[in-house]
């Protein structure tokens, strides 16, 4: 696999922001209500998050170490303006139903947390796939929560009305405020069942679901934190597994030697 | 009067910022394991957010409407509010320093909040004018403040019961939070 594939296939699936990272939770609550808003706001976040990491990227040989922070901030919130006005002219529903949440893509964890930890140390291109990879990690997951939130709230999937469920009475809840908090305790409940990657689930108890309440500096912080402590529980399984393979090979051989003094 | 008094229990209340408008989430998850550092984030809040919901009308009303510039209103809040967080936290820290001793630790953790941006982007958002705008600041932050007083009581009394294994930990809070939301509903009649 080659270093662009394997951006993509980190942002999506090994690292993804939402369900393993569990980075920007303030909108992926908020917006869930239905599929068509969860992909909105994910490509939205996604087209944003290829482009700061790019301009980013571009510049960080000219960006002072000390101010970067503000100059990320900077860099991120000229393009989500650019993104808010096009979402304006071109999809005045999407910005109806979306709507303060879009200029508040600047203070998602998961922008300033890449361009801090990613784009301000790669190539500009590397950087890209980073940005496409997490970015479509953050819609693919903001569509399924949306999808389900709908499913079961409204009985419906992208505003269709499914044939086979046409006698089910929707759970109004699920798609009101309080469904949202619902969704995401059964989804980390599942995740802890099932002791999947995730955060919020590695035994650490420093781990937590919220940057600690810093939305745009939490990086280096909980940010980071959450990284590492997945990084040191996959490294812990890893070594576990090595270890636990040597002993078997150790035996089988012992046996082998034990057959063959026989 | 009554309509000062409208914005008031609308902001606090009926448009919880947390429980309905989903902003803050990270400092009301992270910082309400127990009722006394709730509450001192729950003040520092409320500082935070009557500051920068001033300053942001302030700027919106003189600065960015008469010249046009309305669509540079996220840069410009984010910036000025960061800024002037910092600044905040500096006087404090010189000129007074009992203040200082029981809101520092929290300041520089609600610098560049979502809820101190989104507050001042709704203010903007719904046209207020600069006194009502400070006070949508400021139920907003006492909104914030009752959900996190709250949450984090029922968080020392949940430290004490048999939780189900995999509910432990996250999701018995974001349960929590979603009963807590069912509750805030009810506010909706006051309007």
């Amino acid at each position: 696999m080659n270093k662009y594939s394997e951006c993509l296939f980190n942002g999506i699936i090994k690292e993804n922001p939402t369900f393993v990272m569990m980075l920007g939770m303030c909108p992926t609550l908020a917006v869930t209500t239905s599929a068509n808003n969860g992909l909105g706001m994910g490509l939205a976040t996604a087209s944003v998050l290829v482009l700061s990491n790019f301009l980013i990227s571009l510049l960080r040989r000219i960006i002072p170490d000390k101010v970067r922070i503000p100059a990320f901030i900077v860099i991120v919130a000229s393009f989500v303006t650019m993104i808010q006005l096009l979402i304006q002219a071109y999809l005045p529903a999407l910005n109806a139903s979306l709507g303060i949440y879009i200029p508040l893509i600047v203070v998602n964890c998961i922008i300033l947390g890449r361009a801090e930890a990613y784009a301000y140390k790669n190539a500009p291109l590397l950087s890209v796939f980073d940005g496409l990879g997490m970015g479509l990690g953050f819609t693919i997951a903001l569509t399924i929560l949306g999808a389900c939130r709908e499913l079961i709230g409204a009985g419906t999937i992208f505003d269709k009305a499914i044939p086979f469920l046409s006698h089910y009475e929707p759970m109004t809840i699920m798609i009101m405020a309080p469904g949202a908090f619902f969704m995401l305790a059964m989804l980390t409940a599942l995740q802890n069942k099932f002791k999947a990657p995730s955060a919020t689930n590695t035994g650490s108890s420093k781990a937590s679901l919220a940057c600690n309440g810093n939305c745009a500096s939490c990086i280096g912080s909980e940010c980071k934190e959450n990284r590492m402590t997945i990084e040191t529980a996959r490294e812990e399984k890893e070594t576990a597994e090595k270890e636990k393979k040597a002993k078997e090979a150790q035996i089988s051989a012992k046996t082998k030697q034990e057959g063959s003094e026989q | 009067m009554k309509e000062m008094f409208v914005i008031l229990i609308g902001s606090a209340l009926v448009n919880n910022v947390v429980l309905s408008q989903f902003l803050g989430l990270c400092p009301f998850i992270g910082v309400s394991k127990k009722t006394e550092t709730a509450a001192g984030m729950g003040a520092a809040v409320v500082f935070v957010m009557a500051i920068a919901s001033t300053a942001a009308s302030v700027i919106y009303t003189f600065i960015l409407d008469p010249l046009n510039l309305e669509y540079l209103q996220t840069i410009v809040f984010i910036l000025v509010i960061a800024a002037l967080v910092q600044l905040v936290e500096m006087i404090l820290k010189k000129k007074l320093k009992s203040l200082y001793n029981a809101l520092g630790v929290y300041l520089p953790l609600i610098t560049t909040n979502c809820a101190v941006l989104g507050v001042a982007l709704t203010s903007v958002q719904k046209n207020y004018n600069i006194p009502q705008s400070i006070l949508n600041g400021i139920g907003t932050a006492l909104g914030f403040m009752v959900a996190i007083i709250i949450m984090a009581g029922i968080r020392e009394r949940i430290e004490h019961n048999n939780v189900t294994k995999s509910f432990q930990g996250s999701p018995m809070v974001l349960l929590t939070a979603g009963l807590m939301a069912i509750a805030f509903i009810g506010f909706s009649g006051l309007l």
